[in-house]
């Protein structure tokens, strides 16, 4: 009989910040919770984080970013994965993200963001429920 | 510091209290926890008593203010003399933007300025580089060249105010600006006093903003050093920091060894350049976060005093006195901020910045109780910088020295923490010192792991964080007015970029960034050249890419 696949996540910084605190906490909690999980390091680019979710076949993203840069790259993100067909691939994001900006990367197609002080298994119960189906 | 007989006296009695006075209680009123521990994993005691210090010799251990091991101070009279330095970290939008803030707060009776610059500048990157986009400005202040920096100090005479700047990677290039708008003021470089943070170790395990290997990294630092000793002896060259290490999620005691450990490496590499260490040790500075256990961290603070001054005088035999001397800053721990019900933070920032002066700064920045959600207001920094003068004039902490000196616990406590340190140190010795250490990932493993256990401590509620995983509330306050940058301000920025190539002599600018080259693959202290090169307008970015073509860039070591 063949394996369950384990969830594959992509756990990406984009930007210029260093702060991975908290990326590599969620990280290391996914993992913990059995998935498989990829994660970056700083300060990639929009194209290689799209490259490396395609190269790694990956069914979710979380995006990571304290800056205030994610005006800039989240838009980019999200276009190059359909760009790249990936729109089946589930995109979460967290960091320092402002209250008034959260619905604009909602319509861009982030289907969720959380903030800081979020329990670690509350990003792992949303990633369950939330998994996209594969063909 | 007790006689034998009374310590064995004492801990009959304690037998005595434990078997009856103690059983009779706990018996109605048993302990909330089996184990009480503070973050650098000491397990706390119910109660501490002579017993605990008795091997502590007054004389030899804790001694005077002003005298050596310095574990009461560093000056004699502490802030009875005078109080600390008020410093609040402060940058953003473009140049004019942050100096009309810096003399806002001037005006509001701060003492000291402190820049804190955004991530393209400080990753050694124009405005007008691809990887700047929606960067500029935005965490900090956007400094791309000489006429940024003149812009940003315009008006500020810099023989009366002392600026600290947070830059490493380039921190000889923002240096060299600095240096520049003084000689412009006709300022003699002998009376310019500050800090360049340039601390490149604890880049590549902390704050993670590097540009160069290690080994060039730190040869610019100790460029800064040896150029400082020399030319501009009120220049702080180096603030050897903790801050970003306990923010990275460390442990107190992490925080405490790790960032000595990098202290003893500039020290030796500095000593390799044929300096003695009495010619420059005494202007090396430190620079701590303070977190929310109160007593754990006044230990800390006072456990760095008599490590260094230990270590100075032990391996490497300093002689001058001021060579021991750790003078530090604090800024209290931003990590602990909450998003949740965030006035909050203006009670965790109050206790630590207590301790911060319990634990005797020379200097402190208080976080603003916004900081987690943006940067912070000028309604937020006010209430920031009055907490600080709350404590200078109200609290009573600052009318005699070391105040908490001699409490059991606080001493039992300060021993602690040296005793963990000199134990790191002496594994990173075994691996063969930091460098090693960095390339191994042990700085970077043991960093994660502290900061997964504190996550899990949280989520398994036995770490109580007020707001966020108790004493929650249905629906968050009304939100509080928070600054927001400008977008104006990179397409402004890119506009002045633009205006300065116009302008400036290329050919004069391609002439220094030659000279430049052949003076890094020379090998020759960098500072003369970079301080020439910066006044004939070469851009940071032009600068640090000539050197990164000279030394290659640091390639991450990914570590979870």
């Amino acid at each position: 009989m063949e394996k369950t696949r384990k969830i594959r996540v992509l756990i990406a910084k984009p930007g210029l910040d260093s702060h991975d605190r908290g990326a590599k906490v969620v990280a290391r909690a996914l993992r913990d919770a059995g998935m498989e999980v990829i994660y970056t390091g700083l300060r990639q680019t929009p194209e290689q984080i799209v490259e490396t979710a395609l190269q790694e076949d990956v069914d979710v993203i979380g995006l990571s970013i304290l800056s205030g840069a994610h005006k800039t790259q989240f838009p980019r993100i999200m276009q190059l994965l359909k760009d790249q067909e990936l729109t089946d691939v589930m995109v979460f994001a967290g960091g320092i993200i402002p209250q008034e900006d959260v619905a604009d990367m909602k319509r861009l197609g982030i289907k969720e963001i959380f903030g800081p002080g979020t329990p670690t298994k509350d990003i792992i119960r949303y990633v369950m429920k939330n998994l996209p189906k594969r063909n | 510091m007790f006689d034998k007989e009374r310590i064995a006296e004492i801990k009959k009695e304690k037998e005595r209290w434990e078997q009856t006075t103690l059983q009779d209680w706990t018996k109605q009123c048993n302990e909330r926890k089996e184990d009480f521990r503070n973050t650098s994993n000491v397990s706390i005691e119910r109660l501490y008593t002579p017993e605990h210090i008795s091997s502590l010799d007054y004389i030899h251990d804790i001694g005077f203010p002003g005298e050596y091991p310095f574990l009461r101070g560093v000056h004699a009279t502490m802030y009875r003399g005078r109080l600390w330095t008020m410093r609040q970290f402060s940058g953003f939008g473009t140049a004019v933007q942050t100096n009309q803030r810096f003399k806002y707060l001037l005006k509001e009776g701060e003492t000291g300025l402190s820049i804190a610059f955004d991530y393209p500048t400080i990753m050694g990157y124009d405005s007008d580089h691809p990887m700047a986009q929606g960067e500029v400005g935005i965490c900090g202040v956007a400094i791309a060249s000489l006429r940024d920096m003149e812009a940003l100090l315009d008006g500020i005479p810099l023989d009366k105010v002392t600026t600290s700047m947070t830059i490493n990677g380039p921190a000889a290039m923002l240096l060299a600006m600095y240096v520049a708008v003084g000689d412009q003021q006709g300022v003699p470089r002998g009376n310019l006093g500050g800090t360049t943070q340039n601390d490149n170790l604890k880049e590549y395990f902390a704050q993670k903003l590097c540009i160069y290997p290690p080994k060039p990294a730190v040869k610019l630092t100790t460029d800064i050093i040896e150029y400082c000793t020399k030319h501009l002896p009120r220049w702080n060259p180096i603030s050897i920091s903790g801050y970003h290490i306990r923010e990275a999620g460390s442990s107190a005691v992490q925080e405490l060894a790790f960032t000595i450990y990098d202290g003893i490496t500039y020290v030796e590499s500095t000593m390799k350049r044929g300096l003695k260490v009495d010619d420059f040790a005494q202007r090396l500075s430190f620079f701590f976060a303070s977190h929310n256990d109160f007593f754990e961290e006044v230990a800390k603070f006072r456990a760095a005093r008599r490590i260094w001054a230990r270590l100075m005088k032990e391996r490497f035999h300093a002689k001058n006195p001021r060579s021991m001397w750790m003078r530090m800053h604090v800024q209290t721990s931003g990590c602990t901020l909450t998003a949740q019900q965030p006035l909050n933070n203006v009670t965790r920032t109050t206790i630590q910045a207590l301790a911060a002066v319990v634990g005797g700064t020379q200097s402190l920045h208080t976080n603003s109780f916004d900081e987690a959600l943006a940067l912070p207001s000028e309604n937020a920094v006010r209430v920031a910088l009055r907490t600080q003068q709350i404590v200078a004039h109200e609290s009573g902490a600052t009318q005699t020295i070391d105040p908490l000196a001699g409490a059991y616990y606080i001493e039992a406590l300060t021993n602690k923490m040296e005793e963990k340190t000199f134990e790191y140190i002496r594994r990173i010795d075994e691996m063969g010192g930091a460098i090693v250490a960095i390339e191994k990932g042990f700085f970077q493993k043991e960093i994660a792991d502290s900061a997964y256990k504190y996550q899990r401590e949280i989520e398994e509620m036995k770490r109580t964080i007020v707001g966020v995983n108790d004493y929650k509330i249905e629906k968050e306050e009304t939100p509080i007015e928070l600054l927001r940058v400008d977008p104006k301000v990179e397409k402004e920025q890119l506009a002045n970029m633009h205006e300065l190539k116009q302008e400036r002599n290329k050919k004069k600018v391609e002439e220094v960034l030659g000279k430049l080259r052949r003076s890094a693959e020379k090998n020759e202290n960098l500072m003369p050249v970079i301080i020439e090169s910066v006044k004939a307008y070469a851009t940071l970015g032009e600068i640090c890419e000539e050197l990164r073509q000279v030394y290659g860039e640091y390639k991450e070591l990914i570590i979870i």
